[in-house]
């Protein structure tokens, strides 16, 4: 048994031992657990991928005169902001997309530019243009505001992603005769491929699949800075089916974070654009699993044949909201390039970047070995199975009565 | 010594004649087929890596012409911006020919110039748009 305060002095004085979620797993076959969970103190986890529900807050800094942008119009690059705030406090949210963007009106729409590509390039120490309506107040006189922004000399410019970093997520395939393009990818007709979009065992919330390390709190590599959960994430929901090994077989967890934007890199935030979907932002996440006694060990040792999904149609069942698995499979067999499904062989793709994820797991355990990041304790827990907390569908009601 | 890829479409009455044999034997040319296929209308279509001396290469492609075989030049070309590729693999399944493959050791995505017939597929799907299309 260890404690975070132990593994915290063990990094200042340099003696401390990290692995990674992939070597973890070679070390655990071939010392057993009980010999890892003495010798290991962290073991860190990553994944690279689109994640939606991302977005960025700032404060601009007040002109001469002042202007108000609640309540008036904001964008940047064309790409509108949420402005309900205060005066010169604004969200960009990762999938939003200028006006004029035709959208899926010739279908499929491309998307090349939204909220996370505006990201992306403030990151990059890139120019952006910033154009504003406000509707004017004795305190807030100015109307109108247009100008170059960056990074570095505006106020805040904070991150914060209200849900990233999906305990596990389906694989997605098209029983239809037609293309359909999805969040998932383009999907091929008749099973022509399989799209799954997780970094297995390399994952955060799967190695950790109980919630016991990682909590509010917890600080984190964040789009290639420094970050924090914040909260769990939007549609978290730890009262799914469990293998024994305690991981999902569906989408569980979530995570809400936040970090300071400056400090992050743009390698880590990559806009992306969805074919026939979107805009979106991949964003890189690294967590930290402290080693606290024998079970950290055997949960984090977890390897891609013991993760399990579901294979999802989604010319049909997703979208009009119907339950029902075409097959389980592993991440092993994913990753692998072709699963089978129903008897037919499927070749699949990858929506999230293993190879970014190893890096980032890499870049975490030279950040604590070298003393540079010490680990956080959380401040309080996610809600887990014992909490019966659920996602819920959406009740519809016609009227307010 | 050149290298070409062409495109060659042919009528029905040629989808079963040894074309592309008689080039290798008659005119020395060396050849790898990028892809082959039989459209709905029993017309064939195929992508060719023609190699060999120029005047066979000509020689060749004149004969081609007399057997009423449509050529085109494979005009396009697909480049991959290194920096914006996040090696994510969701073009591995896309791609009809293999020219984007997963590199099972290090996990990144292999794209092979080489192979690629530029049908463009993974352009529009790649989502930070790493592929170009080069004319
Ligand atoms: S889809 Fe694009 S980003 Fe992903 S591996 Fe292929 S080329 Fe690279
Ligand atoms: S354009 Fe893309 S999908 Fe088509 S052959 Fe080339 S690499 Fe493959």
């Amino acid at each position: 048994m260890k404690t975070i305060k132990e593994i915290n002095e063990k990094i200042k004085r340099g003696d401390v031992v990290v692995v990674t979620a992939e070597e973890v797993i070679d070390l655990v076959e071939k010392k057993g657990v009980r010999k890892v969970a003495e010798e290991v103190d962290v073991v860190t986890t990553a994944t690279f991928g689109p994640m939606c529900s991302s977005g960025a807050y700032f404060n601009i800094g007040h002109s001469k005169p002042r202007i108000k942008l609640g309540g008036g119009v904001c964008k940047l690059n064309d790409v509108p902001c949420y402005t309900g705030f205060a005066a010169v406090d604004i969200y960009l949210g990762a999938t939003a997309i200028p006006d004029d963007d035709p959208r899926n009106k010739v279908y499929p729409g491309e998307f090349k530019y939204g909220g996370g590509h505006v990201i992306h390039e403030l990151v990059a120490g890139k120019p952006v243009y910033l154009e504003a309506i406000a509707y004017g107040t004795d305190c807030y006189p100015r109307k109108k505001l247009a100008t170059a922004i960056n990074l570095k000399d505006i106020n805040e410019a904070v991150l914060f992603n209200i849900r990233n970093c999906y305990q596990n997520y389906n694989v997605a395939v098209n029983l239809s005769d037609k293309m359909i393009y999805t969040y998932m990818g383009a999907l091929k007709p008749n099973m022509g491929n399989a799209n799954y979009c997780s970094a297995g065992q390399l994952s955060p919330l799967l190695k950790d699949p109980y919630y016991k390390s990682i909590g509010i709190g917890t600080k984190i590599f964040l789009g290639g800075g420094v970050g924090f959960v914040a909260w769990h994430g939007t549609q978290h929901n730890p009262s799914i089916p469990r293998k024994d090994n305690g991981v999902p077989k569906v989408p569980g967890g979530t995570l809400a974070v936040i970090g300071d934007l400056k400090q992050m890199k743009a390698k880590w935030l990559a806009g992306e654009s969805m074919y026939g979907y979107g805009a979106t932002l991949a964003v890189g996440i690294g967590v930290p699993i402290p080693v606290l006694n024998e079970e950290t060990i055997k949960s984090a040792a977890v390897k891609d044949e013991e993760i399990w999904t579901q294979v999802i149609n989604y010319a049909h069942d997703y979208p009009q909201c119907i339950a029902g698995s075409l097959a389980e499979v592993n991440y092993s067999q994913l990753k692998s390039g072709k699963i089978t499904v129903q008897g037919k062989e499927v070749p699949t793709g990858n929506l999230s970047s293993y190879s970014k994820a190893r890096e980032i797991t890499e870049i975490l355990k030279s950040w604590i070995v070298k003393g540079d990041f010490l680990l956080s304790e959380s401040v309080a827990p996610l809600p887990s199975v014992e909490s019966g907390y659920s996602f819920k569908p959406l009740k519809e009601s016609p009227s307010i009565s | 010594m050149i290298s070409r890829k062409i495109v060659l479409h042919f009528p029905q009455v040629l989808v079963d004649q040894p074309i592309v044999y008689k080039l290798v034997k008659d005119f020395d040319l060396q050849f790898n087929i990028l892809k082959a296929s039989v459209t709905s209308g029993q017309e064939g279509l195929m992508v060719l890596e023609l190699t060999g001396k120029k005047e066979n290469f000509d020689k060749g492609i004149e004969y081609l012409k007399s057997c009423a075989v449509l050529i085109e030049p494979l005009s396009k070309d697909v480049i991959r911006d290194e920096e914006k590729c996040t090696h994510c693999g969701v073009c591995v399944p896309v791609c009809p020919v293999d020219a984007l493959v997963v590199e099972p050791q290090t996990r990144k995505i292999i794209f092979e110039n080489k192979k690629c017939i530029a049908c463009e597929l993974c352009v529009k799907i790649c989502p930070p748009r790493a592929m170009e299309v080069r004319f």
